[in-house]
């Protein structure tokens, strides 16, 4: 089979080899792979379809630099068959890479705005290209806020680098955990509570929300009371996937795939999806 | 061109029909129509018109399906039964990739692009809808199906005007047949009341065209062309079922809380039958299989089905965890979201999921239910 035919088929991947694997937390690792054939530039919030030769494929979202090109970066949580199997992999390993795929982040309506980041979790990784962008570019926005909640200090990914940049002073950034033994000297509590004490432009922002559903939630509400239009606020989804590319009808989220119109969606466009039960 | 906008339908007698599965078979068209097999009928390779299962009809209703004798030998007189072309163009389960470990790495090899032809007999307006319903998912976006896209390219249909109206067919209310519209290579409509056993034929493409030239065939009479508009009349008249569909979408989306979801609920097994008959169900999901040292892997695709509990896991849990959420997606998905999502209906009346639930759940009783009982 020539390269022409491989490429051309969508759901056929590209090998890809693991150059560095390093733990972020409990189950949590981040694997930078470089694909065998270049593979095309990512737009932060896009994922991609990794596969774990003989176990299976699984979305995974783009945690790396999106300037740094020819390296591709994720962070991934071992939860079950793949992405167990895909943490397990160490430098010199193949894995099977498709993408990336979907809406990203809105990068180009943020500039000239604050723009107010509320993570939970893993949902740190898909906003960490966001980050890089915003402060490779950082005199084209206005205030930067990151809040991000964790379960414990634990499990505070990408922990050192969360210390170089509020060693910036053009970035606020606040972090809470949900349960901290006694050495703790941070916030406590959920990551939502932090929104109503950060300081930005309600008027001129736009929030970037990504972490479990639920949290999702509140946090539109926390974004909301605080003065943000629903048009201001983007929240990146996830629904069960098996293709990425609109054939196999898993990520339908009511009217739209999440695939193809997401992972980031604007609050206003799902908003009505959001508030029916098991959509 | 249909047998009545063309001037040039043509008429071929039933040695005409086997002249025109041996005019598909020197082009090396794998040939596929209905024939009667484990009481229903379903398609399958034909060698010959002999094959086909003349002399009888179905009787279709909620979760019934029977066959009885006509009084005639027609080769068409029966409706669509549980299966659909999509058994052919997007096969249960296909191979899509296999793996090996080398020396260097990993090679991966796609599996190679079907070479195989169709030549597919008797697809009835329901059905050309949902090919070309079928054509937009899996074609007609950003990526292709490659695999659909090599079988449905080299495919040849012979269509067929519906002679009669199945017990659970309601295409008239889809706008959808019963009357095939475009879609096809050449169309066929049966006569067989007035003593002379033969087919109108009209030619829907240039192809279709080559092939009927090659065919002991005359040019059809102009009573002829009327009787072949009568019986797409009559059969028009007789639809099993009807349903409302104009606005059906807004209905829906305004109706996602309504109890009769929990009502249609309780008597739903969630088996997923309805997903398996239906035409335009896209659904699919991968499996992943490894030689016992792990040095070839494969990947294949398999038909899904939105009534799993898998189908919507993520982890921590399934989205669509009670049988209300399911068949509420599975309903909306084919009559409203479809639209959003593919600019068309994803459903074209053929009663399948009726007639096949083992339950008899019925989309437009349904469909009726809510929009004679919506909250104020
Ligand atoms: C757009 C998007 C981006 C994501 N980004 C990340 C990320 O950056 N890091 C990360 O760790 N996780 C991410 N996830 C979640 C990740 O894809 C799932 O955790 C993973 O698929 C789980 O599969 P599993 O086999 O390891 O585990 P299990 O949860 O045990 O899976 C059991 C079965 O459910 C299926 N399954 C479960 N969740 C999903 C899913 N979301 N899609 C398809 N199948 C599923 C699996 O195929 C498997 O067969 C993302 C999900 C989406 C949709
Ligand atoms: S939903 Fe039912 S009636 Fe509609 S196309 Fe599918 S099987 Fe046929
Ligand atoms: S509607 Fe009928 S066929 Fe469909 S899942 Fe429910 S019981 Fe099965």
């Amino acid at each position: 089979m020539t390269a022409a035919i491989t490429a051309a088929d969508p759901m056929v991947p590209r090998v890809a080899r693991v150059l560095r694997r390093r733990r972020n937390g409990p189950q949590v690792f981040t694997l930078d792979v470089e694909p065998e054939d270049p593979a095309p530039a990512f737009a932060p919030g896009q994922f991609s379809m990794l596969t774990a030769f003989g176990v299976g494929e699984a979305p995974i979202s783009a945690s790396g630099d999106p300037a740094e090109p020819g390296r591709l970066v994720y962070t991934i949580r071992a939860v079950g068959p793949v992405s167990s199997a895909l943490t397990r992999l160490g430098p010199g390993d193949l894995l099977g890479l498709r993408g990336p795929f979907g809406m990203g982040w809105p990068m180009v309506e943020a500039p000239g705005r604050d723009v107010v980041i509320v993570a939970g979790g893993l949902g740190l990784a898909p906003l960490r290209p966001a980050l890089y962008r915003l402060l490779a570019e950082r005199a084209r926005y206005g205030k930067i806020v990151l809040l991000y909640g964790a379960r414990g200090p634990a499990d505070i990914l990408f922990r050192n680098e969360i210390e170089s940049w509020r060693r910036r002073l053009d970035i606020d950034i606040a972090v809470t955990v949900d349960h901290a033994p006694p050495d703790w000297r941070g916030h406590v509590g959920v990551v939502t509570r932090l929104i109503a004490r950060a300081d930005f432009d309600p008027l001129h922002a736009v929030a970037l929300v990504c972490g479990p559903e639920v949290m999702m939630r509140f946090a539109i509400a926390g974004l909301g009371e605080a003065g943000l239009a629903d048009d201001a606020i983007y929240l990146s989804m996830e629904r069960n996937m098996k293709c990425a590319v609109v054939f196999c009808g898993h990520c339908q989220f009511g009217t739209v795939f999440v695939c193809r119109d997401g992972p980031v969606f604007r609050y206003d466009r799902v908003r009505s999806l959001l508030a029916v039960k098991e959509i | 061109m249909s047998p009545t906008d063309s001037t040039q339908h043509a008429v071929v007698t039933p040695e005409g029909l086997q002249a025109l599965f041996e005019a598909l078979k020197r082009r090396n068209y794998r040939v596929i129509g209905p024939i009667l097999r484990d009481g229903a009928i379903i398609f399958d390779d034909i060698a010959s018109v002999g094959d086909l299962p003349k002399g009888w009809t179905d009787e279709q209703d909620g979760g019934h399906y029977r066959l009885h004798r006509r009084d005639d030998g027609a080769l068409f007189g029966y409706a669509v039964g549980p299966h659909s072309w999509k058994k052919f163009l997007l096969p249960a389960t296909q191979r899509l990739w296999s793996a090996e470990r080398t020396e260097h790495g990993v090679a991966i090899t796609p599996e190679p692009r079907p070479s195989e032809r169709f030549a597919f007999i008797g697809v009835r307006a329901c059905d050309l809808n949902a090919i070309a319903i079928q054509d937009r998912v899996l074609i007609g976006g950003a990526q292709a199906d490659l695999r659909y896209q090599s079988r449905r390219q080299g495919a040849f249909i012979v269509a067929l005007n519906c002679g009669v109206a199945g017990g659970t067919c309601f295409c008239a209310s889809m706008h959808t047949g019963p009357k095939a519209s475009g879609g096809y290579d050449l169309v066929l409509t049966e006569l067989v009341d007035d003593g002379e056993h033969r087919f109108v034929v009209g030619v829907g493409s240039e192809g279709g065209g080559t092939v009927l030239a090659e065919l002991p065939h005359r040019s059809a009479a102009s009573e002829e062309v009327a009787a072949a508009e009568a019986v797409v009349a009559h059969t028009l008249a007789n639809m099993g079922r009807a349903m409302y569909s104009d606005d059906v979408h807004d209905l829906l989306l305004r109706n996602l809380d309504h109890p009769r979801w929990d009502e249609v609920a309780a008597r739903c097994l969630t088996c997923g039958n309805c997903t398996l008959v239906c035409p335009t169900c896209f659904c699919t999901t991968v499996e992943e299989s490894s030689d016992l040292d792990g040095s070839r892997t494969a990947r294949s695709q398999r038909w899904d089905s939105c009534f799993t509990m898998d189908f919507s896991y993520i982890h921590g849990g399934s989205v669509r965890a009670t049988a209300r959420s399911r068949y509420r997606q599975w309903m909306t998905h084919k009559l409203a979201t479809w639209w959003d999502q593919f600019g068309t209906t994803g459903c074209v009346g053929c009663g399948r999921c009726i007639t096949w639930c083992p339950v008899g759940i019925d989309i437009t009783e349904e469909v009726a239910a809510i929009r004679g009982s919506e909250p104020s």
